[in-house]
């Protein structure tokens, strides 16, 4: 076995030929990390995030492009309300951190604001780790750390990640903030938006731990997050603390459980390629060569989502009808085996999901051919 | 989702074509719905866009904003929407009917008849697709608060009359919606899902072209095939062939289309301000016309095809026959319309932003009895949905196969009779538990006597509804050969326990009401409101 290093150099290299020639890798932000950790059985995730592949541009190079896309309209919005609410050095940002996260201590009376940039994210990220080990140290003071760069290994590759800011407290503990532009409404938000809200802001805190636990004594992330979005219909800046306990661990779960990148990488072909460049039918084949687990959530997450879906339906796979049905039917995975067990021509007639089927054809028969008979009497 | 309804989507797969979820519709359809199908703009928390709105599908009323950021272009959108809902909505206060209401007695105490007037019939909003519905609500709650220069000469920003009155109406139809089986406000989709089970997810027939490409596919076409394209097809331009249904708007449509004729339509508007005489003004005002016009245009172009298949999807539930107990419910629905109403013409204040104790009781105890109610009742409707009770243990159908007669030993004998049934379905049942069935449309109980070993054949007796004689009234009792379905679940469910009133709300609940809650505020307003 080769020493770690050459390991890890040897995994580098073989990413960089499955991304192709010439092909920049696009990093992992929040959000892809968050989808990733949705879905963690998916091995074709898994390599083409890992390897740095730009799923977009292979979904269109496959014919099936991704629907993703934002407004000009939400992005315009959404960068002068950040701009806002971190305006005066934060002084307002600080305000609803003191009242929302942190009550007991001192009301913050100018913050600093470190400097924080600095060559590629690599560079970004140790700057950002000095700045907290200072803002850390000296303590009774609040810092800001307007889009810090933080650093976390994801299934055997580092991802860079950017929180909207990070907060250090007067006590040196660490606060992630997130700020996002859909209303807070009397007090609370589409419960769907926060969700999705706290796993990013789970994935930050999770990136910070490893900051943390690296500094002399380790400072302590807070687990509530600072949630700013604008109140009601106006644009003014409230905030509400976000309890991410669950989706720390639900992510640092599916973060280890991550299938490994190197076994993947060691389980395909030699010649396997995903630059964009290529042909469509090469590109399919690549991509067919590692298995992917489609499940309609992917839609909404996953800019390969149309590919998989078009590939799951030919196969006939059940779970193009969404996972409560796959799970519905026991070890029947194909839309062909179950319909063969419920009309009785296969399957085990003890097992209790074929015996389930068939009564269920049975009484749905019955009750179609009742239509023309008023109801059940 | 019951395993019938899997399988119906499964063969909705193998044949490509939607399959039947119920056989009867379980929702009210009016026969002069009002269809709003509206637009909001990308990221400005449902700051409107535009919308199509009317009763008449061939001619529907177009309103757009052509610069969603302009509070008076918004406004002006909110006061002409008023204009349109607000008369329909009041053309049904108009005709009553006679009714009785129970209420207590402010002076005894005691539940008392009264005699109210109910409205004959009710409006009813059509939205396409779920988020139409929450669309609606917020409408609701951006307008109620807000003051007219009548209300408020000192306001800035003074909302146009009758917006605040349409954001309470929107709101109460917001409301409304949210209790299971209602019928004053429908998402299109939601219904036609209850009603078709397609070869896709739930989570894709969100899309209402895509869910009526499988209900309705065009001549010759696939369920599948036409659905994918509904979804995906783009024209050269990279435009969705079928934009969505909103009210969100396709990212490259904003990016492409729309945010170049904003920006036209404000260069327009700067050029007609610094106009210097009135031959350049003229000028300028036709330009700002094209300007507007091209938005407008735009709007309609993303909001007909939704128009059409708002109607398309209403033709296709009008085929299906009403089932029998959804003109009862719809009566609930002319109940909170007339209720509404008469909160309104009795000037009371807007909905609050937030339910005091009492009032979040209520509503929940009312929409748990609801829910349990509609369960009951589509299954009794339907033997489809009855099917799917049935292969769940919650009822069974048989054939009597014997009937003894029994009487109870008190000195006035009434008929107990015994009923033998057997059946093929495995109702989980145990000794002298409770079944109904339906007789002459009202729930007789019987109770479970005896099992046979194989838990086929059932001794029932019954219980109620034979008379008051000795001898059982005729056609009370079920006959030899008769086939029957018996249910477990109560047919007309009864809620929790009562709620005590309003002066004896425990501690636990805030206490009893303090003096009348004040007024709500108007919402602050400033200079960057998004609506």
């Amino acid at each position: 076995m080769p020493p770690p290093r050459t390991r890890e150099k040897a995994l580098r290299h073989r990413l960089a030929e499955l991304r192709g020639p010439e092909v920049q890798a696009k990093a992992l932000d929040a959000r892809a990390l968050a989808a990733l950790a949705a879905n963690p059985g998916c091995r074709r995730r898994a390599i083409l995030d890992g390897a740095g592949v730009d799923k977009a541009r292979l979904a269109s190079a496959l014919g099936a492009p991704s629907v993703f896309g934002q407004s000009q309209f939400a992005f315009v919005r959404g960068n002068a309300f950040e701009a806002k609410v971190k305006a005066d050095g934060g002084t307002e940002l600080l305000r609803l951190a003191h009242e929302k996260l942190d009550r007991s201590a001192e009301p913050p009376a100018g913050a600093s604001v470190p400097d924080l940039t600095a060559q590629g994210p690599e560079g970004r990220a140790a700057r950002t780790a000095l700045a907290l080990r200072e803002a850390t140290g000296a303590s009774g003071t609040w810092t800001l750390l307007d889009h810090p760069m933080l650093a976390l290994d994801v299934a055997g590759s580092p991802a860079f990640l950017e929180p909207d800011a990070v907060i250090v407290h007067p006590d040196g503990s660490w606060s992630v903030v997130e700020i996002k532009s859909f209303p807070m409404l009397d007090g609370s938000a589409d419960p769907a938006k926060v969700g999705a809200a706290a796993r990013q802001a789970a994935v930050y805190v999770l990136a910070l731990e490893e900051v943390a636990a690296r500094l002399g004594p380790p400072a302590r992330v807070r687990h509530r997050i600072l949630l700013v979005c604008p109140k009601d219909f106006s644009n003014l800046p409230t905030a509400s603390a976000v309890d991410v306990r669950k989706q720390r661990a639900v992510t640092a779960r599916q973060l280890t459980r991550l299938t490994r990148i190197q076994e993947i990488a060691d389980a395909l072909p030699e010649d396997v390629c995903f630059s964009p460049e290529l042909p469509a039918e090469q590109l399919a084949a690549a991509v067919e060569s590692v298995p992917a687990t489609y499940a309609p959530e992917c839609l909404s997450s996953c800019e390969l989502a149309f590919h998989c879906r078009e590939r799951s339906r030919e196969a006939g796979a059940v779970t193009c009808l969404g996972r409560p049905v796959r799970a519905e039917l026991g070890g029947l995975s194909t839309v062909g085996e179950v319909l063969a067990a419920a009309r009785g021509e296969a399957g085990d007639p003890e097992d209790p999901v074929v015996a389930a089927l068939r009564r269920a054809a049975a009484l749905r028969a019955e009750a179609l051919a009742a239509r023309e008979v008023a109801g059940c009497r | 989702m019951s395993l019938i309804t899997t399988l119906a989507r499964l063969e909705a797969v193998s044949r490509d074509r939607a399959q039947p979820a119920a056989t009867v519709r379980h929702r009210h359809l009016s026969d002069r719905p009002l269809v709003f199908v509206p637009l909001t703009t990308a990221g400005e928390a449902g700051a409107p866009l535009g919308a199509l709105v009317g009763t008449d599908r061939d001619a529907p009323r177009l309103l757009v904003v052509p610069q969603p950021r302009d509070r008076d272009l918004r406004f002006a959108f909110l006061a002409e929407l008023a204009d349109v809902v607000l008369p329909y909505v009041d053309s049904y206060g108009e005709a009553v009917e006679a009714a009785e209401r129970t209420e207590t007695d402010p002076e005894t105490g005691k539940r008392v008849k009264v005699e109210v007037e109910l409205c004959a019939d009710a409006p009813q909003l059509i939205v396409p697709s779920r988020a139409g519905v929450e669309l609606v609500r917020l409408l609701g709650r951006s307008m109620r608060f807000r003051r007219t220069a009548e209300e408020d000469p000192q306001a800035p920003f003074p909302a146009p009359p009758r917006v605040p009155l349409l954001g309470r109406w929107l709101t109460h139809f917001g409301e409304r919606a949210r209790v299971p089986g209602s019928s004053l406000l429908l998402a299109m989709t939601d219904v036609l899902s209850r009603h078709w089970a397609t070869g896709q997810s739930s989570l894709e027939d969100q899309h209402l072209g895509a869910l009526l490409a499988w209900i309705d596919p065009p001549e010759g076409r696939g369920g599948a095939e036409a659905a994918r394209e509904r979804e995906l097809a783009r024209d050269a331009d990279g435009q969705l062939l079928y934009p969505p249904a909103g009210p969100a708007t396709d990212p490259a449509f904003d990016n492409k289309l729309l945010a170049p004729a904003i920006e036209a339509y404000d260069r327009a508007r700067s050029a007609l301000a610094a106009a210097e005489d009135g031959v350049e003004a003229d000028a300028r005002l036709g330009e700002l016309t094209a300007a507007e016009r091209r938005v407008r245009d735009l709007v309609e172009s993303r909001t007909l095809p939704t128009w059409r298949a708002v109607w398309q999807g209403l033709d296709l539930l009008r085929e299906l026959p009403e089932g029998a107990h959804v003109a009862e419910r719809w009566t609930r629905d002319r109940w909170s319309y007339t209720g509404h109403r008469e909160r309104v013409l009795a000037g009371e204040p807007p909905q609050p932003r937030r339910d005091d104790p009492v009032t979040a009781a209520t509503k929940l105890a009312t929409r748990e009895r609801e829910q349990a109610r509609l369960e009951a009742q589509e299954a009794l409707d339907d033997p489809l949905v009855m099917a799917a009770r049935r292969l769940s243990g919650e009822a069974f159908a048989g054939e009597v196969t014997d009937v003894v007669m029994t009487w109870t030993e008190s000195r006035r004998p009434s008929p107990r009779p015994l009923v033998t049934v057997r059946t093929d379905d495995r109702p989980h049942l145990a000794e002298g538990a409770r079944v109904y069935r339906s007789s002459n449309g009202k729930p007789q109980t019987a109770e479970l006597v005896a099992r046979e070993e194989d838990g086929g054949v059932l001794v029932l007796r019954v219980l109620d509804r034979m008379g008051r004689g000795r001898e059982p009234e005729p056609g009370s009792v079920p006959e030899k050969g008769e086939r029957l379905c018996f249910t477990l679940f109560e047919h007309e469910p009864r809620g929790g326990a009562k709620l005590p009133d309003p002066e004896e709300t425990p501690w636990t609940h805030g206490g009893p009401p303090g003096e009348e809650p004040a007024a709500e505020p108007a919402d602050p307003v400033t200079e960057e409101d998004i609506l």
